[in-house]
């Protein structure tokens, strides 16, 4: 009789098969070297920053995973942030003079499990000195056609405000969150009638319900110049109402963010010190500021554009995958 | 007072929702990267059966429902409650017409029934998804067929009316499958 066969029942039909099979493995190892030779032919240096670091974003939007470490360095131990993205570390190259570098890369988030979403994921994370958004967005649509395997594929640009005008007729820079709410209200969204959001937590939300299902149906569509309260870490426009920021959708589905970086360190502070006014507010745990960004961008970081694309979610529309768990080897459920 | 997060949603959960027991069918997690997280809740309210769509702040609590569901074997009628009993404690549920629903079609007594209680009371009743009954009235068929091609109404001793073959008569009894209203098979008595 062998081990296996005297393994009690509960343990030999656990689930332990991939979610992803062979095809989708495949697809994925095809995938990442059509994106390798993209850069390397375009002379994009590829680099590797660490994924547990001792500081991490200050984003309210995002939730780091916190490992703890302890030996020597931290004698008495630390908290070590699995990073939501490689940003921070990536930016510090740029000030160290490395040129344009690009990263594949896993990226955490908290509480992030879903149809589209997995706490675990892989993220191409780019920067090009001398770009700003639109023309990386050259860039970004083309390596995404080529990962889709659809080169000839559609691309479009449409304004944050642009599509809100157009699709609920409302102006995004005037129009309070009790407004948004009414008419999230108005257009039969349920449970809209009892949330408390902010004016950006609404727009999210209407974005979400009638606006984001059609980004992209047949093509690419970039939605451009967020309004500057969804900044980020984009630069923002002369006139301070919108950021120079940009994401990509396909068929409903986000694919990437990209800015036109903000590299002035006092914009920067004054920002991380915003995000962790407003974790404070949402109860969330303040993020100690990352004072080596900081330290960079003091020195000097190249004017430059960076984008970030999930690569399970690109596998998933280049392979019509419906749920992440398929393109994942092992996904939370199954890890 | 139990309740729920919205990370512990999932198919089945039982939720309070304006007062009326909800059962969650299916629950989808919305959140652009850099932005405010929803659970988007497809969702059956269990007194009216209404199918709803409803969005939650992901992070929001809910209150839970008081929901169970029963295997009760059911007694009889007195006119105006199905009555029905725990065989393991004995203990007797009174159902009205509302919570019975389309079951009283297919049910007679002895029948194990799924019964959903909500604070102790019965407020659904699912027929088993098969039950033999006898057919009180069908019309006589034609002589010699067997294939059950065009069939013909037959009226139940529950009163449901089900599409039966020809050669089936007055007096048989034969086996309905609930969740659709049709005629499985003919049963021979013992």
């Amino acid at each position: 009789m062998s081990a296996g066969s005297r393994t009690n029942n509960n343990l030999s039909n656990a689930e332990w098969r991939p979610g992803a099979d062979l095809q989708v493995q495949r697809a994925r190892a095809a995938m990442l070297a059509e994106i390798r030779q993209h850069f390397a032919a375009a002379g994009v240096l590829e680099v590797e920053t660490p994924l547990a670091c001792s500081t991490a974003g200050t984003d309210p939007a995002l939730q780091p995973l916190i490992a703890r470490y302890r030996g020597p360095v931290f004698p008495k131990g630390a908290n070590l942030y699995l990073q939501t993205s490689p940003e921070f570390a990536m930016k510090r190259l740029l000030a160290a003079g490395s040129g344009p570098i690009y990263q594949i890369c896993k990226a955490f988030r908290n509480g992030e499990a879903g149809r589209l979403h997995n706490p675990e994921f892989s993220i191409l994370e780019w920067y090009r000195p001398g770009y700003d958004d639109h023309q990386l967005m050259e860039e970004v649509a083309q390596l995404v056609r080529l990962a889709l395997g659809e080169p000839a594929m559609p691309v479009e640009r449409r304004s944050y405000a642009e599509l809100f005008r157009s699709g609920l007729g409302l102006d995004v820079f005037d129009t309070s969150a009790q407004r948004l709410q009414q008419l999230a209200m108005r257009h039969n969204i349920l449970g809209a009638e009892g949330m408390e959001l902010d004016r950006d937590g609404w727009l999210d939300l209407l974005l979400s319900y009638f606006i984001q299902p059609r980004l992209g149906e047949d093509g690419l569509c970039f939605v451009t110049d967020y309004p500057a309260s969804q900044a980020a870490l984009a630069r923002l426009s002369a006139d301070g109402r919108t950021a120079a920021r940009f994401e990509l959708f396909h068929r409903g589905v986000e694919l990437a963010n990209g800015f036109h970086e903000l590299i002035d360190p006092d914009e920067q502070a004054a920002r991380f010190e915003a995000d962790n006014c407003q974790r404070r507010a949402r109860r969330l745990p303040p993020i100690r500021v990352d004072r080596r960004l900081l330290g960079a961008m003091q020195h000097g970081i190249p004017d430059c554009a960076g984008a970030a694309v999930g690569l399970d979610r690109l596998l998933m529309l280049r392979l019509g995958i419906d749920d992440i768990d398929g393109a994942l080897s092992f996904s939370l459920q199954r890890c | 007072m139990a309740t729920y997060s919205t990370n512990e949603f999932r198919g089945g959960l039982k939720l309070l929702l304006d007062g009326d027991p909800c059962t969650i069918i299916e629950n989808e997690f919305v959140k652009p990267g850099k932005g405010q997280a929803f659970n988007r809740v497809r969702i059956r309210n269990l007194k009216t059966g209404r199918v709803l769509e409803k969005t939650f702040r992901s992070g929001e609590t809910v209150e839970a429902a008081d929901v169970v569901d029963r295997d009760l074997q059911y007694l009889y009628n007195d006119g105006e409650f199905w009555h029905f009993m725990d065989n393991g404690s004995f203990e007797q549920y009174q159902a009205d017409a509302n919570a019975v629903g389309d079951a009283v079609k297919w049910i007679k007594d002895q029948d194990l029934c799924m019964v959903t209680l909500w604070n102790g009371s019965p407020i659904a009743v699912e027929a088993p998804n098969f039950v033999v009954l006898e057919i009180t009235e069908t019309d006589p068929g034609l002589k010699g067929d067997t294939s059950g091609g065009g069939g013909k109404p037959a009226t139940l001793e529950t009163g449901a009316v089900v599409r039966v073959p020809l050669f089936i008569q007055t007096g048989e009894k034969i086996k309905v499958d609930t969740r659709t209203g049709a005629y499985v098979s003919r049963v021979k008595d013992e």
